[in-house]
């Protein structure tokens, strides 16, 4: 892609036999929003740092902005603003100050920098508490500072790190209508890492899953879905009045004609299929022709939340060996275990 | 989020001929969170109680110093000033010595981890600055604050004088006083760039504080202690040496003293506020045949100290050095 704006190729960072993000690639284009999804410790932040130079990688490239990272930072960083999970401000500084002295970090003139703050605030809607200190400030409020003094650079790209912590839903919501908002005016380009799906579910373009330092998939949450489904096949339940062991005999007998179908159990008077194409029409009408009493039918879609716990269930193993604890754990209990053997 | 309309990119165009220089910027917040700071408030009370307590001693002692006639040094009334003292208080310079590394230490002693477990080091670091930038202000800016407390102390103190005697200032006395203040500084500045090296190693603020202390602690009061009782068991019994000999283990022993900081700064300090001061070991007879008592001129002061300045120098810049080279390669995580 030549319009991608951010560019990992080989990514590889370990700490001592931890491998904490593993042959990361990855391209994002202009203007997309992108959710990296993971569960805790997938090497999400250590991904992100590594795009911001912060941390050197020990294989691959990351280029941000048709930068390298590693070797040239401070190119990147005057492109992408970054909010980091754990944000804070100097505690005895107001908001405004705050917000200045980054401004004029990034080599805005003191008047400017002001005038910008001032502005920022208003659009992160901080306007009548910008001359508080920031240690008064609550949780979401210092959230959206920090969305401000991501944005006072005038960023092409900004990655945003569990940004939705520790906010209350609303604010979640109001929050990443925001950002939302944000990048399709500005043609911003968002890099959005969480482990709270329906969150980004609702915001982004495209997601990656990332899991034990691997990006398992990447797409967006449609293709996800269908891909998954293809893999899982379909799943249809069917409710029944009551369930007669003559009309079901009869229709399983039918069912298994159909292409495509695999099981069929009964719990009581619920009927679940599993088939590999779709076949809820198929088989609602089959049992419409039996005379069986439908009272409800209803065809298993997959959310985000299974497509998640499908790929961070198969990885489950491979995370386990990857803890770092485990293995002082296994060696001491093989070791014991050789030494009866 | 009520304007969530606003549109700012390109409402202010980038200015691009009145930037800010970041180092500029760094130190000027630093100085001001300094400045606003209660721990300086207190530390600048401790340094105007000791001021105010040292040279109220030696203004009422002066008239008695200056009439002695037996001391070469009596001529110089303002380094009498700072200098003498009845024994109940120690002089400034004195009270400097354990002064200043408490000064480097409570502004030091939390410049990176304090940044680091606020959150607010990764948002500088994302910034388009060098890292080097942040330490070199975490350097500069406690120096600027200090050596303007400290001039401003010296100045008000010789202003005080001026116009409490009338007494005429001699050229060589202005520079012996701001040689010390530029080395007091220097001094400080070695347990400034000391504390923030342990302030990069240590996360916590309170055990880089103490372990700032306790090195300190160890200089002050364990160290000469040790190397007396190192002097003891490997030296031999001084009764049964030659003068020579004697003389020569002498100065093993004080340039092994000279490995504390303090010392070093103690040696300065007394050369360049007490000009009959010709040497800081041991002199023999011989050399003093024939010697003048009269006080030196301020380039020889100044040779004397010189490998004392220089020690001190070299100590702080490889303090900041090996902080440099920590901070550099550190990943910087929250």
């Amino acid at each position: 892609m030549n319009d991608s704006i951010i560019q990992l190729s080989g990514l590889t960072k370990r700490y001592g036999a931890l491998t904490a993000v593993d042959n990361l690639n990855l391209s994002i284009a202009k203007g997309e929003i992108f959710g990296l999804l993971g569960p805790n410790g997938a090497g999400k932040t250590t991904s992100i740092l590594m795009m911001l130079g912060l941390t050197e990688p020990n294989h691959g490239t990351a280029y941000v902005c048709g930068h390298n990272a590693t070797r040239n930072p401070l190119a990147v960083k005057k492109k992408v603003g970054y909010l980091p999970d754990s944000v804070g401000f100097y505690d005895n500084m107001t908001a405004l100050e705050n917000l200045s002295f980054i401004a004029r970090l990034n080599g805005l003139s003191e008047t400017d920098a002001q005038t910008r703050s001032v502005d920022m605030l208003q659009t992160v809607g901080l306007a009548h508490v910008a001359h508080k200190k920031t240690a008064t400030y609550s949780r979401g409020m210092k959230q959206r500072l920090g969305l401000a003094d991501v944005l006072i650079k005038q960023p092409d790209v900004i990655i945003l790190d569990e940004p939705t912590l520790g906010i209350d839903p609303s604010g979640v919501n109001e929050f990443l209508l925001l950002i939302k908002q944000l990048s399709r005016e500005q043609g911003l380009t968002v890099l959005l890492s969480s482990h709270h799906l329906q969150q980004v579910q609702r915001v982004c373009d495209r997601v990656g899953i990332f899991v034990g330092g691997k990006l398992l998939v990447e797409g967006n949450i449609q293709t996800l879905a269908k891909d998954l489904l293809n893999k899982e096949g379909y799943t249809t339940t069917v409710m029944l009045q009551s369930a007669d062991d003559l009309v079901l005999q009869a229709v399983t007998a039918d069912l298994e004609q159909l292409p495509g179908f695999q099981t069929m159990s009964v719990k009581g008077s619920v009927l679940e299929i599993q088939t590999t194409a779709d076949l809820t029409p198929d088989i609602v009408r089959t049992l419409v022709t039996h005379r069986a009493d439908i009272i409800g039918v209803q065809r298993k879609e997959y959310s985000l939340d299974d497509i998640y716990e499908k790929y961070f269930q198969e990885n489950k193993n491979t995370l386990h060996t990857n803890e770092k604890f485990n293995g002082f754990f296994q060696r001491s209990f093989f070791k014991k275990h050789r030494d009866r053997i | 989020m009520k304007n969530l309309t606003v549109s700012f990119k390109g409402l202010f165009s980038r200015n691009t001929e009145t930037g800010s220089d970041p180092l500029t910027v760094l130190i000027n917040k630093e100085v001001a969170a300094h400045i606003r700071s209660w721990r300086f408030i207190v530390l600048i009370l401790l340094v105007l109680l000791t001021f105010v307590a040292s040279t109220y001693v030696s203004s009422a002692n002066l008239r008695n110093v200056i009439n002695n006639a037996q001391d070469p040094d009596q001529a110089f009334l303002y380094l009498k000033l700072l200098t003498n003292t009845d024994n109940s208080v120690p002089a400034f310079h004195v009270f400097l010595n354990f002064l200043a590394p408490l000064l480097g230490i409570a502004l030091g002693f939390d410049a990176i981890n304090s940044e680091r477990n606020g959150g607010t080091l990764t948002r500088l670091m994302a910034q388009p600055i060098y890292r080097d930038n942040l330490l070199i202000a975490k350097f500069l800016g406690p120096l600027i604050i200090v050596g303007t407390l400290l001039s401003a102390l010296i100045l008000f103190l010789i202003g005080g004088g001026l116009i409490a005697t009338g007494v005429r200032m001699e050229p060589q006395e202005f520079l012996r006083i701001f040689g010390f203040v530029i080395l007091s500084v220097i001094y400080i500045g070695f347990w400034l760039s000391l504390s923030i090296l342990l302030s990069i190693r240590f996360k916590q603020a309170a055990t880089s504080a103490l372990t700032a202390i306790g090195i300190w602690l160890f200089f002050t009061v364990f160290f000469p202690i040790v190397i007396n009782l190192l002097v003891h068991a490997v030296l031999p019994n001084p009764n049964y040496l030659s003068e020579a000999q004697l003389i020569k283990y002498n100065e093993v022993i004080l340039n092994l003293l000279r490995l504390s900081p303090g010392q070093l700064y103690t040696d300065a300090t007394t050369t360049l506020l007490t000009p009959s001061v010709r040497s800081l070991g041991p002199v023999s007879m011989e050399q003093m045949i024939g010697a003048i008592p009269s006080p030196l001129g301020v380039r020889d002061s100044l040779l004397i100290v010189w490998p004392q300045l220089s020690a001190l120098i070299a100590a702080t810049v490889v303090c900041f050095a090996i902080s440099y080279y920590i901070f550099m390669r550190k990943e910087i995580r929250s």
